[in-house]
């Protein structure tokens, strides 16, 4: 480390001079820690490639990515590192609520803009929210909430709840709740990490519900949708978009068949520069793209419409320029509500098949330029 | 003057001088990381002298590095959003003051170790092992589904903690501080080493009935060592909460236990600076593998596959014999 | 809770009982008769789990996944033993449980590296694939039963192996004294090879079985090891039986504290408290049993001094 971050700072105080001089010249250095190694490794690769696809051929970035190993501390330590060594001047990346908790707000306290790919933890969006942070993806709330919509408007009557213990799991079911007006049959919350729901499950079955509605990221999610595969029960499944992405549905596969979930992009959505998109992660990378790969994708457009308009080191005027979000997003109609969440449409999926893969499809809009509850409490 | 000693020095000397460096040269992220490291070396110091010196593995140290950590975390959070902590017939006001969140660290973690000590201590070897990583593993969950403190999310704090006359978000001042705990504590379990609690349960260690019919508590002297151990790790916890002003239950993880270990073992096990060096070397193999590759991590593991099977004595053990003098 | 719900989590809890047997008695072997900790027990598990899935996705045949799953963590287990475990047997239990833990960052992050990040696809075979009836009306998932069953059959197969057979002899003579086995001229390390791959073999068996219903991915392991620990302790350490005891006493406790405590805290709190912090005991529930076994007996149900 010492020798290393000598030779480094050698360099640095060498090209010193240079680098200020340089005024950034039409780049900017965006400083990229998200989730690369261990378990929840898949989200942080897709935002990243994402990401690195639009920003591809376009020298107007310089990029450092960090892997953040999905534990708090190493991303406040490497907020630090890009922050006080690499002098970033945009932040993003982080996929997990609690590493943005960790990390945003110090960030945005030390003058850096953060342009969230994934989390949007509500405190960030109401009286958390900063002029310098940008939510990209979505507010925790907005898929369920929109779930809940959908459910009305498609005689669903009584709903059986289910999510980890855990704040974003209390916080989506709190989210769906929000805007369902039909009868909650029961709330049950799992251990975080359980991946065994045969007792569930059979509480599921007993219950008079007509449907579920779950949250179970990851491997939970597998999990449960293989065994109520083969449990036989006969009611609706419903959830939002996390448990059933293309990552995850590649190992569920045809258990997962008949699902419906929200979000506000699919493969197949029907706007300007989707099919491109899609085609040229696939070319790029050989694999589908999943929603985060989307995200990650928005995200580098969203900065560079931003770079095109004012210098990063005019805050406001750079603030304002994102706050246009004059890009052309893969999901459509995409603008930034006054606390910098978006306003955007929530789709309703049909997990399907196609061919040999299985996959998601549009069925119909659950809710149209769906924004978040928690605008109201934001002042800046 | 023997090896161990000279290097010992170096290693203590270490810290401060690549922090003054880094100074120099304004790269401030260098201090953050050396501080880190420092605070990990404290944590590791702590469980050194109940695994090290008592012979006691505790694969549940965790536990106590984050009831320090949530002990600043509690604290500061009611100061910062001017709440009383308990309001019932005694009303506790947060505090942003860094030594009286010590004190409270300091004293809930080794009243958790007094309890969690009480109850493992009865049994020994692997029983002892899995009990400790049994009662880690009951706090992580308990700080996972426990809302009223951001549950899995954690507690974020704006601000770092006032010490009187510094400015602590400063980088070397805080390191200043943190380095001062490091060496007074080091220089107290130097003493306790080589003081009749330390020689007795070092003997404790290598034959319980020996000591115990020199009419010595072998149960009673291990109590003693796991509650000053688990103190010392919680102080570490509050430390490592202010350098990332923020707490959540990975703090109290069992791969958190399994780094302390690790440390130690890194660094030669019993040996007084062992932990400071393991910290250091674990910090910066973390620095420079990362972002050589993805997968990283089996590099790590390999390093620490390899110093366990071929490097017994550690870094310390490599570098200055193999005898291990306890102080 | 009607009485039928009731039956249904009490099979459940036997089922998920008897998977951690399945990892529980590797284990508990292996420390018998080596006196070895191995954390890289989980990592076994998952390459049981991924051989599975990779070969039913070549063949798709589980038969065949099932073989593949057993053979690959067998050689898996005879591979980290000859080159690593062996030199662990004289060690204390800290330097095990460092060099297992390095061999759990191996393993994942290599098998990370040859499989990718995201999760594997592995099925139940089409002909399991539904629930069946029980007497009693009860519908219960075959796939299952069928676990329940191969557990129990396992379980009986240790006992007659440790009991009847020439090798179970040995296991035994070697769990009581080391030395005077190798003074019976038994091949001790020839002994403690087959031992640790007998040990491994269970655990892949384990990963297959279960990541046809859970989810294949890196660092399944781990929460099934730390489980299968507290299963051997409570059980006692080197035991058979403990450890058949103690895993349905674990997954009895896990499944059905995670049912009845949020309805307990319902008779005399409001809904959504009592869920949250029925929850959450219900989470610790299984540590809080290993704590209190151990307070009354130091060394678990069926432990030696």
């Amino acid at each position: 480390m010492k020798m290393k971050s000598l030779v480094a700072a050698a360099c640095m105080a060498l090209a010193g001079t240079a680098a200020l001089a340089d005024g950034h010249g039409g780049k900017l250095k965006v400083g990229m820690i998200t989730t690369l190694s261990g378990g929840g490794a898949g989200l942080g690769i897709d935002v990243r490639d994402g990401f690195l696809l639009a920003a591809k051929g376009s020298d107007m970035l310089d990029i450092v990515i960090e892997d953040d190993q999905q534990k708090p501390d190493i991303a406040v330590q490497l907020a630090d590192k890009m922050i006080q060594s690499e002098k970033v001047d945009v932040l993003t990346g982080i996929i997990w609520s609690n590493l943005a908790m960790a990390v945003v707000p110090s960030a945005t306290a030390q003058g850096k803009f953060y342009l969230s790919p994934n989390a949007g933890p509500s405190a960030l969006a109401g009286q958390g929210c900063s002029p310098l942070y940008f939510n990209v993806a979505w507010q925790n709330d907005a898929f369920y909430e929109a779930g809940g919509l959908w459910a009305n408007d498609n005689d669903i009557e009584k709903v059986f709840l289910m999510a980890p213990n855990y704040p974003a799991g209390i916080d989506g079911m709190t989210g769906f709740k929000r805007t369902f007006e039909g009868e909650i049959v029961n709330e049950v919350y799992t251990k975080l990490g359980q991946t065994d729901y045969a007792a569930e499950i059979a509480q599921i079955r007993a219950s008079d519900a007509d449907t579920v509605y779950f949250f179970l990221p990851g491997g939970m999610g597998i999990s449960f949708m293989k065994q109520w595969a083969g449990s036989g029960v006969d009611k609706n499944v419903m959830g939002p978009a996390f448990s059933f992405d293309q990552g995850i549905l590649g190992a569920i596969g045809e258990a997962a068949l008949g699902v419906k979930n929200t979000a506000h992009w699919a493969k197949d959505l029907d706007v300007p520069g989707n099919a491109e998109f899609v085609q040229a992660f696939q070319d790029e990378y050989g694999r589908l793209p999943s929603l985060y790969a989307a995200q990650g994708y928005d995200t580098a457009l969203l900065l560079m419409s931003a770079m095109g308009k004012a210098d990063v080191n005019d805050q406001d005027a750079f603030q304002a320029a994102l706050k246009e979000a004059d890009f052309q997003s893969v999901r459509g109609d995409f603008a930034f509500a006054d606390n910098h969440h978006p306003i955007q449409d929530i789709y309703m999926r049909e997990v399907v098949k196609e061919g040999d893969v299985v996959t998601n499809k549009i069925i119909g809009v659950a809710a149209s330029d769906h924004s978040d509850v928690y605008g109201a409490e934001c002042k800046m | 003057m023997r090896r161990e000693t000279i290097l010992n020095t170096l290693l203590y000397l270490a810290m401060p001088v690549a922090a003054a460096l880094a100074l120099a040269l304004d790269e401030p992220f260098l201090i953050t990381l050396i501080t880190r490291a420092a605070i990990f070396a404290l944590a590791a110091v702590g469980l050194n002298l109940a695994l090290g010196l008592g012979g006691l593995v505790s694969l549940g140290h965790a536990a106590f590095f984050g009831i320090g950590g949530y002990a600043m975390g509690i604290l500061a959070h009611h100061a910062q959003t001017y709440t009383p902590v308990i309001d019932s017939w005694i009303v506790l006001e947060g505090t942003k003051s860094m030594p009286v969140i010590w004190l409270v660290a300091i004293v809930s973690s080794a009243l958790a170790a007094l309890a969690i000590g009480a109850l493992s201590l009865r049994t020994s070897g692997v029983y002892f092992i899995m009990i400790t990583l049994a009662f880690g593993q009951m706090f992580y969950y308990f700080a996972i589904s426990w809302p009223a403190y951001g549950g899995e999310d954690g507690l974020s704090i704006y601000v770092r903690n006032d010490f009187p006359g510094l400015n602590t978000l400063d980088p070397m001042q805080f390191f200043a501080l943190v380095f001062a705990i490091l060496s007074a504590v080091l220089w107290w379990m130097g003493r306790l080493a080589r003081a009749p609690f330390g020689l007795a349960l070092s003997a404790a260690r290598q034959n319980a009935e020996r000591v115990e019919t020199v009419g010595l508590g072998p149960f009673r002297l291990r109590l003693v060592a796991f509650v000053i151990s688990g103190a010392v790790t919680g102080l570490a916890g509050a430390l490592f909460a202010d350098l990332n002003r923020f707490v959540s239950p990975t703090m109290f993880s069992w791969q958190m236990s399994g780094e302390f270990i690790v440390f130690i073992v890194l660094g030669g096990v019993g040996r007084l600076f062992g932990p400071v060096a393991g910290a250091m070397l674990f910090v910066l193999l973390e620095h420079l593998l990362s972002p050589v590759s993805d997968f990283w991590l089996i590099y790590v593991g390999a390093i620490l596959l390899l110093v366990v099977l071929f490097a017994r004595g550690g870094l310390i053990g490599s570098l200055a014999g193999r005898e291990v003098a306890h102080g | 809770m009607t009485p039928i719900l009731l039956i249904e989590q009490v099979l459940n809890g036997l089922q998920s009982g008897i998977t951690l047997f399945l990892m529980a008695a590797g284990l508990t072997l292996i420390f018998g008769v080596m006196g070895l900790i191995n954390l890289a027990h989980g990592s076994l598990y998952m390459v049981g789990a991924f051989a599975a899935a990779a070969v039913a996705g070549w063949t798709g045949s589980f038969v065949l996944a099932l073989g593949a799953a057993l053979a690959a963590a067998a050689a898996a287990g005879m591979i980290i033993e000859m080159v690593v475990i062996r030199r662990l047997y004289d060690r204390d239990h800290l330097d095990q449980v460092l060099a297992t833990f390095a061999l759990i960052l191996i393993f994942s992050e290599g098998t990370r590296w040859v499989f990718g990040s995201f999760p594997l696809y592995l099925d139940v075979p089409a002909a399991l694939s539904g629930p069946v009836t029980l007497p009693g009306g009860i519908l219960y998932p075959s796939y299952r039963l069928l676990i329940i069953v191969i557990g129990l059959l396992i379980a009986l197969g240790l006992f007659q192996l440790i009991a009847r057979t020439r090798i179970g002899i040995q296991i035994r003579a070697g769990e009581s004294d080391r030395e005077m086995i190798a003074a019976l001229g038994v091949d001790i390390s020839r002994l403690y090879t087959i031992v640790f791959a007998l040990g491994a073999a269970l655990a892949g068996l384990a990963g297959a079985l279960v990541g046809a219903i859970q989810s294949v991915q890196v660092g399944m392991g781990e929460p099934v090891l730390i489980l299968a620990f507290v299963v051997i302790v409570i059980g006692g350490i080197g035991s058979i039986k403990g450890a058949l005891v103690g895993a349905l006493l674990v997954g009895l406790t896990d499944t059905l504290g995670g049912v009845l405590l949020p309805l307990l805290f319902g008779l005399f709190m409001d809904p959504s408290s009592a869920t949250t912090i029925g929850s959450a005991l219900a989470s610790m529930s299984i540590y809080i049993l290993m704590a209190l076994v151990l307070l009354f007996r130091p060394t678990g149900l069926y432990g030696g001094a």
